[in-house]
């Protein structure tokens, strides 16, 4: 008897589709639920960030910055800022990196919220994507507080930042730092240890950790895959030096390393880390001081050269490589992204998975199309 | 049905014509009588879901808490504009709805409010509700076809795995009900729950019987679709699943059916297993029967709710080898059981 004729069927996922973290589109040919092959294609949120670059001073370009990733709008004005200081041999004040340090990495913790919550949802548990937008609407109140704006923050500037903290804010931090920590254990008894969870994210999407460092895959992604690299203890930028805390690195506690769980994990543990930074760096602020650099105008001086830098942004390795003229205006500012090259690795991972399989590696890898399109 | 014509009336049916009247009207109020419920439920399903989420809920439409939030949902659901996809089967796609609804609506009639109340107290009872509840299988695949869609296709052929095979464990764990109560009658299997509450079948026989009560529960919750069986009609992967296509009034037939089909396998766990319609306390018989029934099936249904807002959803391999490893050779293993046990107390 012959083998029963059976054809793929092409299907796009997207790009507007719940579970795509944004405009992706994804090519899939697929044999019933098994997926051959997953072409993502991207392109669709471009906003010509780059070349707005070209022709826009270092001060204005901040706010561009915000859009990329914006749920970490404050550690990519930083990136940048980081970048622009080097070029010009800026001397941060000591206040100003101490706040920097706080905003830093509340957003750190408000973008890791949003990845677990809406992981949940992927997955089909609908609470908890409410308990970490509960906590993170805390956290947005601190931003608004300090610069107005809840999302596109562009308060981490050139040489220091937009102004100083409005006074009691870092009484409402605190507060706010106990209230979230026993938080962060109700997560794990509700989704991280949940039998279905394990069930669905478990031996799924494994990223062999030789595949991901080819495939440049940096941040939680990589750490999942146990590879203990992390910028801010490998090339400590700011102040990170004086503070005390742990890289959380994936074991396979769950069947194999470097799958979907792994992944995941590392980001509930890095939001622990973040807390205590947090509290680290709310006892060593200085109590008064300038918050930004003297020389910083409407525009900026830059030497003539060029630079690349890369900070440790929640979703990976951030870069910036700006070459400059001499002038207050860049030659060229392009960004490496990293959600860009996290999703690079997807059409490797995602073979022969099924494709409620796609969504759980698609949110395991906590990609943000802003960033990736720019 | 007989009986409470006679009851009412002091004498069998003067006439066919009579006859069709009564039957008509009983079909009619229970038309009515699932509307309501299923208002009620979908507005107790938003309360329930944002009291656990750390929200309110609807608060505002009809005053108190929004009770009227439902009705104005489905007065919306009317005015919407009436839309067929291009290139989809025009007679399949209109007609999948009622299928799916019929599935459901006609397995009520013979649901046992009380001793008396049975609009068709058929002596083939329970085989006739899992017979026609597996009419909704064939409106869905119609629902996945017809749209033209190849993600509702997905949904359909997903839905259709799952409630078939799900139906096996279900039907099994009421299988050793009906041998244990050695009737298929509905009014009979809850007569055999009389008296205390230690009388209800999830009580007796145990272990096999809380088993089966579980059993059957789950195998309840695949069929009507709910999570963590909710892959037909996976929110984050196909939007809508089967559905994803519909709009207006047939949006709302599957909703209904939906709400409708949860009521309904609630009271027959509660039938089956639960009591019925006996308090389980002899002194508090004087509530009527079809109270107690609907207390049961609601307190069931929250619990459905209750699951649906807690756990993530399982993977449809996952959820087929639960169904065929698992369930299936439990329920077996039940079966047997029963059977070992009613030869010991000699009931067989």
């Amino acid at each position: 008897m012959s083998e029963l004729h059976t054809e793929e069927m092409v299907l796009n996922m997207g790009p507007q589709h719940p579970s795509t973290h944004g405009v992706l589109r994804l090519q899939l040919v697929t044999d019933g639920e098994v997926v051959r092959e997953a072409e993502p294609h991207i392109g669709y949120l471009h906003r010509c960030a780059e070349k707005i670059g070209e022709n826009v001073n270092y001060v204005q370009f901040v706010p561009y910055t915000d859009r990329m990733d914006y749920l970490a709008g404050m550690n990519c004005n930083y990136a940048f800022a980081h970048a622009v200081e080097q070029l010009t041999d800026l001397k941060v004040p000591e206040r100003a990196e101490y706040i920097r340090i706080l905003v830093l990495e509340l957003n750190r913790l408000a973008s890791h919220l949003v990845a677990f919550g809406t992981y949940g949802l992927d997955i089909g548990a609908f609470t908890p994507f409410f308990y970490a937008f509960r906590e993170r609407e805390r956290i947005l109140d601190l931003f608004e507080e300090l610069c107005g704006a809840r999302l596109t923050y562009n308060y981490v500037r050139i040489g220091g930042v937009m102004a100083d903290l409005t006074p009691g804010w870092l009484g409402k931090t605190k507060n706010f730092i106990d209230y979230f920590e026993p938080k962060i254990r109700e997560y794990d008894e509700l989704l991280s240890y949940n039998k279905i969870f394990i069930k669905r994210t478990a031996q799924v999407g494994v990223l062999p950790a030789d595949l991901a460092i080819a495939y440049g895959v940096t941040g939680p992604n990589l750490r999942g895959s146990g590879v203990k690299w992390d910028l801010r203890k490998e090339e400590p930028y700011s102040i990170y030096d004086r503070f005390d805390f742990d890289v959380p690195v994936g074991k396979g506690e769950m069947g194999i390393l470097g799958d979907c769980w792994d992944r995941y994990m590392v980001r509930i543990r890095e939001m622990r880390e973040s807390v205590k930074i947090i509290r680290q760096a709310m006892d060593g602020i200085p109590a008064e001081g300038p918050v930004v650099a003297e020389e910083i105008g409407k525009s900026v001086k830059t030497k003539a050269g060029e630079l690349y830098t890369r900070v440790e942004n929640p979703r990976g390795e951030m870069g910036f490589w700006v070459v400059s003229s001499g002038k207050d205006t860049p030659i060229r500012c392009k960004v490496r992204a990293p959600s860009f090259c996290n999703m690079s690795v997807f059409k490797e991972i995602s073979r022969g998975a099924m494709i409620a399989d796609l969504i759980a590696i698609v949110g395991s890898l906590d990609i943000v199309l802003g960033e990736i399109d720019r | 049905m007989q009986t409470w014509i006679d009851n009412l009336t002091g004498g069998p049916p003067t006439s066919p014509l009579v006859y069709l009247t009564f039957m008509l009207g009983a079909c009619v109020s229970t038309l009515g009588f699932i509307a309501v419920l299923a208002l009620f439920l979908i507005w107790l399903e938003r309360k329930v879901a944002g009291h656990m989420q750390s929200r309110l809920g609807p608060m505002q439409v009809g005053g108190w808490h929004g009770w009227a939030q439902s009705i104005a949902d489905g007065f919306k659901l009317f005015l919407k504009e009436d839309i067929t996809p291009a290139s989809a089967d025009r007679l399949l796609f209109k007609l999948a709805p009622y299928i799916v609804f019929a599935g459901s609506f006609t397995a009520f009639v013979v649901i046992p409010w009380s001793q008396r109340m049975v609009i068709a107290d058929m002596n083939i009872g329970i085989f006739y509700v899992l017979a026609i509840t597996s009419l909704v299988v064939v409106g869905i695949l119609m629902a996945g076809w017809a749209s033209n869609n190849k993600w509702s296709l997905f949904g359909a052929m997903r839905g259709v795995a799952q409630i078939v095979s799900y139906e096996l464990p279900a039907a099994l764990s009421l299988v050793a009900v009906v041998m244990w109560v050695g009737s298929l009658k509905l009014t009979d299997i809850v007569g055999s729950q009389a008296g205390w509450f230690w009388n209800w079948h999830v009580f007796r026989g145990f272990p096999f019987f809380t088993i089966g009560a579980l059993i059957y529960y789950i195998s309840a919750l695949a069929e009507t679709n709910r999570v963590p069986f909710d892959i037909p009609e996976a929110e984050s992967e196909l939007v809508a699943g089967y559905h994803t296509e519909y709009t207006g009034i047939r949006f709302a037939m599957f909703f209904l059916a939906e709400y409708a089909n949860m009521f309904l396998v609630s009271a027959i766990a509660a039938v089956a297993y639960f009591g019925g319609w006996y308090t389980g306390i002899p002194y508090l018989d004087f509530i009527p029967g079809p109270i107690v029934l609907v207390v049961k099936a609601l307190a069931l249904v929250f619990v459905m709710m209750w699951l649906r807002w807690t756990l993530p959803r399982l993977r449809v391999d996952q959820l087929m080898a639960l169904c065929w490893k698992y369930m299936i050779p439990i329920a077996f293993f039940n079966l047997i059981g029963i059977g070992i046990l009613m030869l010991i107390t000699g009931r067989a």
